[in-house]
């Protein structure tokens, strides 16, 4: 009854193409966004900003990344925690060896090193398809990992290989509280993600999506095949590249090459499965399910006095069992039951 | 995702809430009885829970009741990261069993003053206390088993002096882990002349043909196995059947668990590896299982995980951590709960003798521990142990030390060039 778009008319062009066309929806992300922005560092505890929310916000964006590329331009990937790997050693090198670098363009700087890994091991998907190409981007995945762990100038000589990430401070202003890392990453993410949205909208995203769709055809009716892929390799690593080096920067701190292991990538993957694929909606959700249902799974068991050796495995049953209960109910993710819903409650309560 | 948010807050606000034992001594145990390493997590964290309990039935620390909470962390970096950020607030210790974890919390312990504890893993130049004051690499590190074990190698040939020429090959798990000793072995080798080979096996290393191959190529005349989890089983099954002489291989200490040995059967009897615990039956071990499981109070279910390798690491982690207590109660007030600072101040003042240990029912269980600023390790020495085909025994009757100032010069350079990246003034806490 509530959420109903009848008397909200569109009388120009800028009206209709606006991200959320519903007033409800807008109302809604206002004050979402309110409660992220404002209340949230007033009112949540460190505990929760700093072990939860930072890293589902930093995971999210790698999800966003690893969906623009393959829930988007339909390449499947398993290297997105390549991609993240590069960003924070490439990041930590750009603070450390060049005098006076802003924190924010380093992150950028390691963003686009990681695009331009991207670029380059995104070239075979210019020959292979699907699940093929999911095995020839496992290259990346080791081949970074072992370069990073093998040329020790990536970790400034570092007995170990391990890198520890510098303090961050902008403009004279150190970021070392939990509440204002827990900022700067939600901005940034929220900045990310709208560029993520508009740039799905528009020109580039419909040829991701016409390729993604059919190849063949999208070459047919003018799209430049090459051109398209790699951008979209080139964006997805840029989004990873970016979270790669705040979760070095903003959340571990030390880090060493194997924090970005494959069963990184493969959690983004399931991420962007679970969440829905093509969906700047989906990754968010996907990320929230896998990063934090096992934690809320945790607290239940506590909450219910089960032993500890019992609820550790009960735990990943349970999460096991979840993820298969979601998949049946909706092979196409968290984001279409979510519109779904939206949908039934647009004809509440009078279905026909 | 308001849904989960709101979720969350609730729950955050429970933990806060929580917080009632105000006079016992709180223990946060990151666990995990899950993942890859579930069966080293059991026995390991099942140790620190009976000794606590032990502690505990004897009275507690000075009158002070101990109690724990356990978090799963499945060996996870960031679960780790959550459960220490979640169960902090009370803590004065930590101890996580995890390099992973040890690196994401590094930064953390030291802005929380929450000190952790890395038995035998983690960052060697942690043991310089004035850059890291919050963390304590006790007992021993990479580097001072590294330096042992080139001793080790050296009495083996017959004297330091006929280690020139020598080739040792470092076969290593090709990660931050393996990487480690490095340093300190390219030193020993140009500081003693022998050949030092370094073939890396990619994690998690269950084919290790053209590694074993190419040790048979080199033939060096030692073999260091720098291995974890699955990779030693299969490295010593790979080595038996490309018949290179088990004698002559020398394991890390985290190759030297029954976990590691029993699936390689025949294979890996006679296997010789290093030990920051001596094996064996200890009067502790006979109070555990005569106190705390006769009444049912143990925490393990499988009683002859009590008194294998992992779980008497576990017992030296909490015989420590209580004699750190101990420690720092006779400063700063008998039978007082202790905070991290003072906790702190404990661990950096340990002093457990030959005789202290004795008192404790842990005789020559782990070497002699006396910790300062300077050194937040303490010992540094280790023993050399073999597997018989069906238990662990000590084969060196003394601990073994290397070469300490070679170990103390490299430490001295790391943790400075770590302080210049964090812009930290190394110094003494008081």
């Amino acid at each position: 009854m509530l959420y109903r778009e009848a008397g909200q008319f569109k009388s120009t062009y800028a009206a209709d193409g606006q991200i959320f066309p519903i007033r409800q929806d807008r109302i809604a992300i206002a004050l979402l966004l309110t409660l992220a922005f404002v209340l949230m560092p007033l009112l949540a505890t460190p505990y929760l900003l700093s072990a939860i929310l930072i890293p589902f916000l930093i995971l999210s964006l790698a999800a966003l990344g690893q969906n623009i590329l393959t829930g988007y331009a339909g390449q499947l990937s398993l290297g997105s925690a390549a991609f993240m790997a590069v960003g924070a050693f490439c990041s930590y090198n750009f603070v450390a060896r060049v005098p006076d670098m802003p924190i924010l363009g380093a992150f950028i700087l390691g963003g686009l090193c990681a695009a331009a890994v991207g670029i380059v091991f995104g070239l075979p998907s210019l020959r292979v398809r699907g699940f093929y190409l999911a095995a020839s981007t496992l290259a990346t995945q080791f081949f970074v990992v072992w370069a990073l762990t093998k040329i020790r100038w990536f970790s400034n000589y570092s007995s170990s290989g391990v890198i520890t990430a510098q303090d961050i401070k902008i403009f004279g202003y150190g970021f070392d509280t939990p509440p204002a890392k827990y900022l700067l990453v939600l901005a940034i993410v929220c900045v990310l993600a709208l560029i993520a949205k508009n740039l799905v909208r528009s020109n580039i995203g419909r040829c991701w999506m016409a390729v993604r769709d059919m190849d063949v055809a999208a070459e047919v009716i003018g799209i430049r095949l090459m051109h398209t892929k790699l951008l979209a390799f080139a964006v997805s690593s840029f989004y990873c590249g970016v979270a790669g080096a705040l979760y070095a920067y903003a959340y571990l701190g030390t880090v060493e090459p194997e924090a970005y292991s494959l069963d990184l990538s493969f959690r983004i993957l399931f991420m962007v499965i679970i969440g829905g694929l093509g969906s700047v909606l989906g990754s968010f959700l996907g990320a929230a399910f896998i990063v934090l249902l096992p934690i809320v799974l945790n607290y239940l068991a506590h909450i219910l006095q089960i032993s500890t050796a019992v609820a550790s495995n009960l735990e990943l049953m349970v999460f096991g069992a979840l993820i298969i209960f979601f998949l049946i109910v909706e092979p196409h993710g968290l984001a279409r039951l979510w519109q779904i819903a939206k949908e039934k409650l647009r004809l509440w309560p009078f279905p026909h | 995702m308001k849904l989960f948010t709101s979720l969350l807050l609730s729950a955050a606000l429970l933990t806060s809430s929580s917080l009632s034992w105000a006079e016992d001594q709180y223990v946060p145990l990151l666990s995990y009885r899950v993942g890859p390493y579930g069966s080293n997590g059991i026995s390991f964290f099942g140790a620190m829970i009976d000794y606590m309990t032990l502690v505990n039935m004897n009275g507690g620390v000075n009158g002070v009741k101990l109690t724990w909470e356990e978090c799963e962390t499945e060996y996870n970096p960031s679960r780790g990261v959550e459960c220490y950020e979640r169960l902090k607030g009370k803590a004065a210790i930590v101890e996580p069993l995890s390099t992973g974890i040890a690196y994401g919390i590094l930064d953390r312990v030291s802005k929380d003053k929450v000190p952790m504890t890395t038995l035998g893993y983690g960052r060697s130049d942690a043991a310089n206390g004035k850059v890291f004051p919050y963390v304590f690499p006790l007992v021993s590190s990479y580097w001072s088993q590294a330096a042992a074990m080139v001793v080790y190698l050296g009495e083996k040939a017959g004297g330091m002096d006929k280690l020139k020429g020598k080739k040792i090959v470092h076969l290593y798990h090709d990660s931050a882990y393996g990487k480690e000793p490095l340093p300190v072995l390219e030193a020993e080798a140009a500081k003693w002349g022998f050949d030092l080979v370094k073939i890396p096996i990619t994690p998690p290393g269950n084919e290790q043909q053209s590694q074993w191959l190419q040790v048979r190529q080199a033939n060096p005349d030692y073999v260091i196995m720098w291995t974890f989890g699955v990779m030693s089983a299969v490295g010593l099954k790979t080595a038996q059947r490309n018949g290179f002489p088990r004698d002559k291989i020398l394991g890390v200490w985290w190759a030297g668990s029954e976990e590691d040995t029993e699936p390689a059967g025949e294979a890996a009897k006679g296997f010789q590896t290093m030990s920051f615990t001596t094996p064996g039956e200890f009067p502790v071990l006979d109070d555990i299982r005569s106190k705390v499981y006769k009444n049912g109070k143990g925490a393990l279910k499988e009683l002859d995980r009590v008194g294998n390798v992992m779980y008497m690491r576990g017992i030296v982690a909490s015989v420590l951590m209580v004699e750190a207590m101990r420690n720092a109660q006779a400063k700063y007030g008998k039978g007082k709960v202790l905070n991290g600072e003072q906790m702190r101040w404990g661990l950096e003042n340990l002093n457990v003798d030959r005789a202290r240990q004795k008192e404790l029912g842990v005789e020559d269980m782990f070497p002699p521990v006396k910790t300062s600023c300077n050194d937040h390790e303490g010992s540094g020495a280790v023993k050399v142990v073999q597997w018989d085909g069906k238990q662990w025994v000590a084969i060196s009757k003394n601990w073994l030390s290397g070469d300490k100032a070679l170990v103390r010069k490299l430490l001295e350079d790391s943790s400075a060039a770590y302080a210049k990246e964090k812009g930290i003034t190394p110094a003494c806490m008081k």
